[in-house]
């Protein structure tokens, strides 16, 4: 293959003169270049992030000694509601999303998104969202106090959120929030599966996709078809409010139960459209970090698709305890216990990359090892949780959170903060600090199982979820104080996070283009990116084009 | 100062193993539902286990084994794209291993939601309500409030108890882990569970939906006693409240204020014109150990405090303080401690 | 000035490239998203059958919409021949089966409204009367609210093809709005076969 060395452009990071503030705020206001606005997604979830996780301390605080009174059952339910509804829609969604936005044009060798003025839409209706569910703090006044903040758990069971038990609007500025987000979320996702199949460069056939394309088109497909169903949900529930409809009004005849399933139909693709990004963070970043390819990137590929259809089978594994008789519980039992068999083809997939390569021990690898470990543990308790009588003692206790939260955090946010290490370079120009990012990670990973670990005990115990306080003598009080000592590990590791991220913009090493001697079309470009991107349209043969530039006599397009 | 006390008090608390010990394991069944659970929970741990020792060992193994060395050379390592072969044998495996939990999981649900009634079980209808229980034996005429008696079941001779469960509001789930899984209370709806506690005994719960601000105080207390003892009980509870009362004015005087009261909007004393329902029956109201639905010792000084103010102990708790002044609220309570 | 070079892989070989077209692409994705809310409100409509506690029932209350049904689906064969027209760059013929399509759109609102007038005025059905009401009123709301989306995208149309904007090379996002347009058609039989035929 030909190749030339392409001037590129100037290098931004020594170049840019100081601007007026005005122009950079209406710069950034008013783009629709995909890397801003991936950024700005990023930003926002990030100061998220802090609210949300304060939030959880605070709850914890609680609940470190029984029959605490540090905050009162009120504050503690609109805590736990915000907590969960902002990680989830706030800072889960915004923060990959805005991941995908920066790198899906750059992976596959074009210009920007299919539809930049859609995309800058989805992202300040998404913003608009996460103010709105912020704003009731102050503007959801109702009747006897009951405003303020909505209280209802982030899954908002009926019929708790029907306006006789939830009076005032704190429910509908949760309903309403995560509609609009949800509408963001629907063009973003719009935007990458249109951009994929629409705008590859020249020779990138869709098996030569880096599987982190493969990853986001599997979860885009999964928005359309999962956010919908909450989308229409929460139609049906502010018409049940406002219009008198009688969608979930039990005293009508309706079913506080088809809350539950329109709810879930949702809620188990979406915590498959948090992960699936976070897998192709790991599908990238591990390769890289052992100097292999993928192994098995056809299985792969086709263990994400096989993921993404399966998880539309299994959503009342959540509602085990709901009385659905033998026939229901035993499908879904099925189902979900099916999906843990692509589900390991991937681990293994990961595990045998790392075998017989050359394991380079940065922090973005490190992160991805941990993800490794801990996103196996996560699984297992999966396993577990999809038991049905198993289930019937662990669902609604502090085993689900565990799992979940082993999930989440264990797994995608660790996976984001290697993400961020791995990428930070290409977004700044400039690495981030080896030493404070190993500190962060130390500390934060210290916590994450002090309280992660611990949490799932308090569960097989007998403590439910959702509770304000609890009885003492059930074994429960140590364990809750060590979570929240984990709690507190985690917050100052994420807090140096956040200080290297800022002093690296200022002090970090020059990056270059490509500082990890990676494989992927997004180091061809210079660091930061021009807004172009590329100065010519790239043509690639195989998988790993830069591989094939660097080994001319040992292409890839000879193995796939 | 607090977190240090705090913190001694755990220390001991670790010593003295009451984490081993609590009344709320899922690890110590009483009862058949929640001892088939347990030994299903044993086999799925035992799987999950070994996956993880050995899934677990080879990654740390890869991870030690193939690390970069200085001395290694700078060519790349070899480059494998994969292997049809070892995807086959990690896709097969792990089937046989999930068809092997399933079946396993499927006679289990088929033991617990599937098994036939014997004709010499007790019915209990079990309503959820915000923030307590109301439990009701059709067969038997009794109507009482968030202590439920259970007779004790000899395998023998099975007398488990069938609790038919729905919810006047929101939704809630029994959950008493030694006897049985949970279960939700939805209104609309019916569900039913079993529980056959083979050793009498109190079990411990607490509501497992959330169901509002008090979510965390519905707390369950299930009392299996033997036949003989349940039948005492059941002999007690069908009695309606004493009517004489004239020989304590200050309980003659509370009666009065009682019935003249918004008390009997909300609740029932059986014999009286006192027939609430939106609240628990207090017809035998002495007869329990705890008030609030289980986080309130029942003594009268708590009854009292109670009556002047729930709020205060229970903030968010849906009986309103009825205002009453200090005479009033001494002879209620004194009414209210004679109905055993 | 300092400059970086960075090796972008270009190839000289020519072999052609051709992706689909992104418009309509972005279009099947929304008609992806927009068919799984209306899956779900003709769930509740269907699970809902039979359940109202009180009120008028489906049978007591609906009459078949044939007139309707025909006008829309017969915009449908009007707006494939505007994009058809528009491609052999016939914009005559393509402002007229827009005009078609716009009219039939609109006769089946006027339908639709009436039918409403009449549940409404005579027969005492709203949202809250039961539950009948409360999913047949937002299933079919739900769909007329598109076709006033539908219709209001052709209109645009319309006038801008009256006016002489419109061309040949418009014809692909013509074929796009098209999409839409055959998507609210087929919701529509979903709609009446689930409500008039499977529920009265």
């Amino acid at each position: 293959m030909a190749h030339a060395p392409v001037v590129a452009v100037i290098d931004q990071t020594l170049e840019t003169k100081r601007r007026p503030p005005f122009d950079v705020v209406y710069e950034w206001v008013t783009t629709v270049d995909h890397k801003k606005i991936g950024l700005m997604y990023i930003a926002y979830a990030l100061i998220f992030l802090l609210i949300a996780g304060f939030e959880a301390v605070l709850m914890r605080i609680q609940l470190a000694v029984p029959n605490n009174h540090f905050v009162s059952p009120q504050v503690f339910n609109r805590l736990f509601t915000m907590h969960g509804t902002t990680m989830v829609f706030f800072m889960g969604m915004p923060i990959l999303f805005g991941f995908a936005n920066y790198l899906v044009p750059l992976m596959i060798g074009a210009r920007d998104m299919a539809f930049p003025r859609l995309n800058a839409f989805s992202f300040w209706i998404s913003a608009f969202g996460g103010l709105l569910l912020y704003f009731s703090y102050l503007g959801g006044d109702g009747l006897y106090g009951m405003g303020s903040a909505p209280d209802v758990g982030w899954f908002a069971y009926a019929p708790l959120t029907a306006k006789v038990f939830s009076p005032g609007h704190s429910t509908d500025y949760w309903t309403l929030s995560i509609l609009l987000s949800g509408i963001g979320t629907t063009g973003t996702a719009l935007n990458i599966m249109t951009t994929t199949i629409c705008m590859r460069c020249k020779g990138m056939k869709l098996t030569r996709m880096p599987l982190f394309v493969w990853l986001m088109v599997v979860t885009s497909f999964l928005v359309f078809v999962a956010v919908s169903p909450l989308t229409a949900a929460q139609i049906m529930l502010t018409l049940d409010r406002y219009l008198g409809a009688h969608f979930f009004d039990t005293q009508a005849g309706g079913s506080a139960v088809l809350w539950m399933h329109f709810f879930w139909i949702f809620g188990h693709p979406e915590v498959y459209i948090l992960v699936l990004p976070a897998f192709g963070f790991i599908s990238e970043m591990i390769p890289v970090f052992s100097r292999k390819a993928i192994f098995g990137y056809p299985a792969m590929v086709a263990a994400s698709v096989a993921i993404g259809f399966i998880s539309l089978s299994v959503w009342a594994h959540h509602m085990f305890t709901v009385g659905m008789g033998p026939a229901g519980n035993t499908f879904f039992v099925f189902s979900t216990m099916v999906i843990s068999v692509p589900t390991g083809i991937k681990i293994f997939n990961w595990l045998a990359t790392l075998w017989g390569g050359k394991i380079i021990f940065k922090v973005p690898m490190m992160f991805s090892l941990a993800f490794l470990f801990q996103f196996l543990v996560a699984g297992l308790t999966g396993i577990m949780l999809s038991s049905a009588p198993f289930n019937w003692q662990l669902s609604a206790s502090y085993f689900v959170i565990a799992h979940f939260h082993y999930v989440l955090v264990g797994a995608i946010v660790t996976a984001l903060f290697g993400a961020f290490y791995y990428w930070y370079p290409k977004v700044t120009g400039r690495m981030m600090s080896e030493t404070l990012g190993k500190w962060h990670f130390w500390l934060f990973i210290i916590g994450f199982h002090l309280t992660f670990d611990v949490m799932h005990v308090p569960g097989l115990l007998g403590m439910p979820r959702r509770i304000y306080t609890y009885e003492a003598g059930r074994g429960w009080e140590t364990l809750n104080f060590i979570i929240g000592i984990g709690a507190l590990f985690q917050t100052v590791g994420t807090l140096i996070f956040v200080y290297n991220m800022v002093r690296s913009y200022y002090h970090g090493e020059i990056a270059g283009h490509d500082p990890w001697d990676a494989w992927t079309l997004e180091w061809a470009t210079p660091s930061p990116p021009p807004v172009y991107n590329f100065a010519v349209e790239p043509t690639v043969r195989s998988r790993r084009p830069l591989w094939d530039l660097k080994h001319p006599e040992d292409p890839d397009e000879n193995y796939e | 100062m607090l977190p240090t006390v705090a913190a001694m008090n755990h220390l001991s608390v670790l010593a003295d193993g009451a984490i081993l010990r609590s009344p709320t394991t899922i690890f110590d069944p009483a009862a058949t539902p929640a001892r088939s659970a347990f030994e299903l929970s044993m086999l799925v741990l035992g799987v999950t286990a070994g996956i993880f020792l050995v899934v677990g060992g080879l990654m740390l193994y890869a991870v030690i084994r193939f690390r970069y060395r200085p001395s290694d050379s700078e060519r790349e390592p070899p480059q494998i794209y994969g292997s049809n072969q070892i995807e086959l044998s990690w896709t097969v495996i792990p089937i046989l291993i999930v068809v092997m939990l399933f079946l396993s999981t499927t006679r289990v649900i088929l033991d617990t939601e599937a098994a036939p009634k014997p004709a010499s079980s007790v019915d209990v209808t079990v309503i959820g309500h915000q923030f307590w229980w109301e439990y009701r034996y059709p067969k038997l005429g009794v109507v009482t409030a968030n202590e439920l008696h259970v007779p004790v079941s000899d395998p023998a001779k099975p007398m488990p108890t069938y609790l038919a469960m729905s919810s006047a509001d929101t939704d809630h789930s029994f959950w008493v882990p030694r006897l049985a899984g949970k279960m939700d209370l939805i209104p609309n709806r019916l569900n039913t569970m079993w529980i056959d506690p083979q050793e009498p005994g109190l079990y411990l719960g607490q509501c497992a939906q959330y169901c509002g601000t008090q979510h965390a105080k519905m707390l369950l207390r299930v009392y299996a006693q033997s036949p003989e003892d349940f039948a005492a009980w059941i002999k007690q509870q069908q009695r309606p409240a004493e009517q004489d009362v004239s020989a304590n004015p200050a309980v003659a005087e509370g009666q009065t204020v009682f019935m003249h009261s918004a008390c009997i909007n909300c609740h029932t004393i059986a014999g009286t014109v006192a027939t609430g329902r939106y609240g628990p029956d207090l017809t035998h109201l002495e007869s329990r150990d705890t008030i609030a639905s289980g986080p309130i010792q029942n003594t009268p000084e708590n009854l009292r405090k109670w009556i002047a103010n729930p709020n205060s102990m229970k903030p968010g708790v849906l009986m309103p303080s009825m205002h009453l002044n200090d005479h009033d609220l001494d002879v209620i309570t004194a009414y209210l401690v004679t109905l055993h | 000035m300092m400059q970086t070079t960075s090796s972008i892989p270009i190839s000289t070989s020519e072999q052609p490239w051709v992706l689909p077209h992104r418009g309509i692409v972005g279009m099947t994705c929304l008609i992806i998203a927009e068919s799984a809310i209306f899956l779900i409100f003709v769930v509740a409509y269907v699970y809902y059958i039979g359940r109202s506690l009180s009120g008028p029932t489906p049978a007591q209350v609906l009459e078949l919409p044939i007139l309707s049904t025909i006008c829309l689906l017969s915009s449908s064969i009007t707006i494939h021949y505007a994009v058809g027209a528009l491609r052999k760059d016939n914009v005559r013929g393509c402002t007229l089966g827009l005009a078609g399509t716009v009219l039939l759109g609109a006769v089946f609102l006027m339908m639709t409204a009436r039918e409403w007038y009449h549940l409404i005025h005579d027969f005492g059905l709203t949202i809250r009367t039961n539950l009948f009401g409360t999913t047949f009123y937002s299933l079919v709301g739900l769909h007329a609210s598109h076709v006033v989306v539908g219709l209001t995208m052709l209109t645009i149309a319309l006038a801008l093809s009256l006016r002489g904007s419109v061309t040949e090379e418009h014809a692909e996002r013509l074929e796009v709005l098209s999409l839409y347009w055959h998507f609210v058609d087929g919701v529509w039989v979903v709609v009446f076969t689930v409500v008039y035929v499977l529920g009265r």
